[in-house]
């Protein structure tokens, strides 16, 4: 399938997921600060090749569309944006040293050993949500709630995000030469 | 421009996230009602914080004009004051004046005139300031001033047409006829010329029970100072043993050091008074020589 296509039809799935599934448990089940976020997956699970402007602008729209479906427009955009900018820095730091190139497409616990990648979407969604909730907390709630919130929701996210990644393994193609 | 560009280009990728991020932020501050609420608070803060600092500096450079227009209200305020008033003893009518001055027979005794110091010194031995009243705006000897704050500054000694000079506190040749506001004992509050931050007051009688903070005022029986303006509080006393009288030291209440605006008060029976005491003394002295 087409790199493209393929990315495309993830990002709608999981925001469709997002929408439908985690904001819908949040009340009952959770506790009704903590949200669980995975939307942002798809954009941590973009290829390494993809141009910086692209990646800013694949998370420009994924987290506006989101924030139309949640009546709150700009909120994850801007949250996106942060992470797609910071992304290939902390890549750069933590991708094996020693490969020249990277083997596979795209990041994944197979690509790069689970330690290096769990530290890389743990930083991606810690800075997603304190971004994120900073700019929710503007409008209400002590500063507490801030961290309180920030924490909880982060350990939630990182436990779905775990759980997805052992359910659902990515086949993974490796780098090939040709096209 | 080629660097510009360069720049411009080298830099890209955040100058793109920059966009995006203000783009999104744009958009939650404009769409979202709560958000957009805080905005405008935060903005709104801000800005009057920036307005008070400002106003804060203007301030200052009309604080000048302010202080002569808080002074002259203030005198306008103290004229009204009902201490300024007295009546003349009504109980026995004897003949119908045709001059009355209020229609309760109540005339006015002190008139307040605001104005400003233009010459101070604290240093010497005999004091002197000077304002910027005359004869011209009414002003005559032996008129007693104070403060902008209440507190007795000094006695007029001299006048020209547009300017006065006063005798302050501090001066050696002061007497001032004052009183404990306690017990009502009177005394002297006169200056040894050594610090100008406290005076002397004299003849005050060994029965009164004095305590040290103790407010000492003008005296109901001056010709020319209204009676109850604060001059100073007791800071030391001691009994002096030859003449059985407490002399006491007085800290000052008005600030020599800075006075800037000050109230000048006349009394208008200051001439009345004035005559009828020097003539009963010629009178005494007549009597002396030609007894009965």
């Amino acid at each position: 399938m087409n790199d493209f296509l393929k990315n495309t039809f993830r990002i709608i799935l999981f925001i469709l997921v997002q929408v439908y599934v985690l904001n819908e448990i949040k009340n009952p089940v959770l506790h009704k600060f903590i949200v669980p976020y995975i939307y942002y997956l798809p954009l941590l699970w973009l290829p390494f090749s993809i141009t910086r402007w692209g990646l800013l602008f694949t998370g420009f729209i994924a987290g506006l569309t989101l924030d139309y479906f949640m009546m709150t427009p700009g909120l994850h955009a801007a949250a996106c944006v942060l992470i797609c900018y910071i992304r290939p820095y902390i890549i750069n730091i933590l991708a094996p040293k020693d490969a020249a190139e990277f083997t596979y497409r795209e990041p994944s616990p197979k690509a790069m050993q689970w330690t290096p990648y769990m530290v890389y979407v743990f930083i991606l969604t810690l800075l997603h949500h304190g971004y994120m909730v900073f700019l929710e907390w503007l409008s209400f709630g002590s500063f507490l709630d801030f961290i309180l919130k920030v924490i909880s929701t982060t350990i939630i996210s990182m436990l779905i995000i775990v759980t997805v990644e052992l359910i659902f393994p990515r086949r993974l193609r490796f780098r090939t030469n040709t096209p | 421009m080629r660097n510009i560009f360069l720049f411009i280009r080298r830099y890209s990728n955040f100058f793109i996230f920059l966009f995006l991020q203000v783009l999104s932020l744009w958009f939650l501050f404009t769409y979202n009602r709560t958000h957009r609420a805080t905005g405008l608070g935060i903005a709104n803060e801000f800005t009057g914080w920036v307005n008070s600092k400002y106003n804060k500096i203007e301030d200052y450079f009309k604080l000048n004009k302010e202080n002569q227009r808080l002074n002259r209200f203030n005198d306008s305020l103290l004229n009204l004051l009902p201490g300024n008033f007295s009546s003349r003893d009504t109980s026995v009518l004897s003949t119908i004046d045709s001059l009355v001055f209020d229609t309760t027979g109540r005339y006015r005794r002190y008139i307040f005139r605001p104005a400003k110091v233009v010459y101070n010194t604290v240093s010497g031995v005999k004091n002197y300031i000077q304002v910027n009243r005359g004869s011209a705006q009414g002003i005559k000897d032996n008129m007693a001033v104070i403060s902008s704050d209440g507190y007795v500054v000094g006695l007029v000694v001299n006048v020209s047409a547009n300017f006065s000079q006063v005798m302050s506190l501090l001066h050696v040749q002061s007497i001032v006829s004052a009183s404990l506001k306690k017990t009502g004992d009177i005394g002297d509050i006169q200056w040894d010329g050594k610090d100008p931050r406290y005076l002397i007051m004299k003849k005050v009688p060994k029965t009164a029970d004095l305590k040290k903070g103790d407010t000492i005022l003008t005296s109901p029986v001056s010709f020319n100072y209204p009676p109850g303006y604060m001059i100073g509080t007791v800071a030391d006393f001691k009994l002096d043993n030859t003449t059985g009288m407490y002399s006491l030291k007085v800290k000052t209440a008005a600030n020599f050091y800075d006075l800037q605006q000050v109230h000048v008060i006349e009394n208008t029976e200051y001439n009345e008074q004035t005559k009828l005491n020097t003539e009963t003394k010629k009178k005494i002295e007549q009597l002396k020589n030609n007894p009965r």
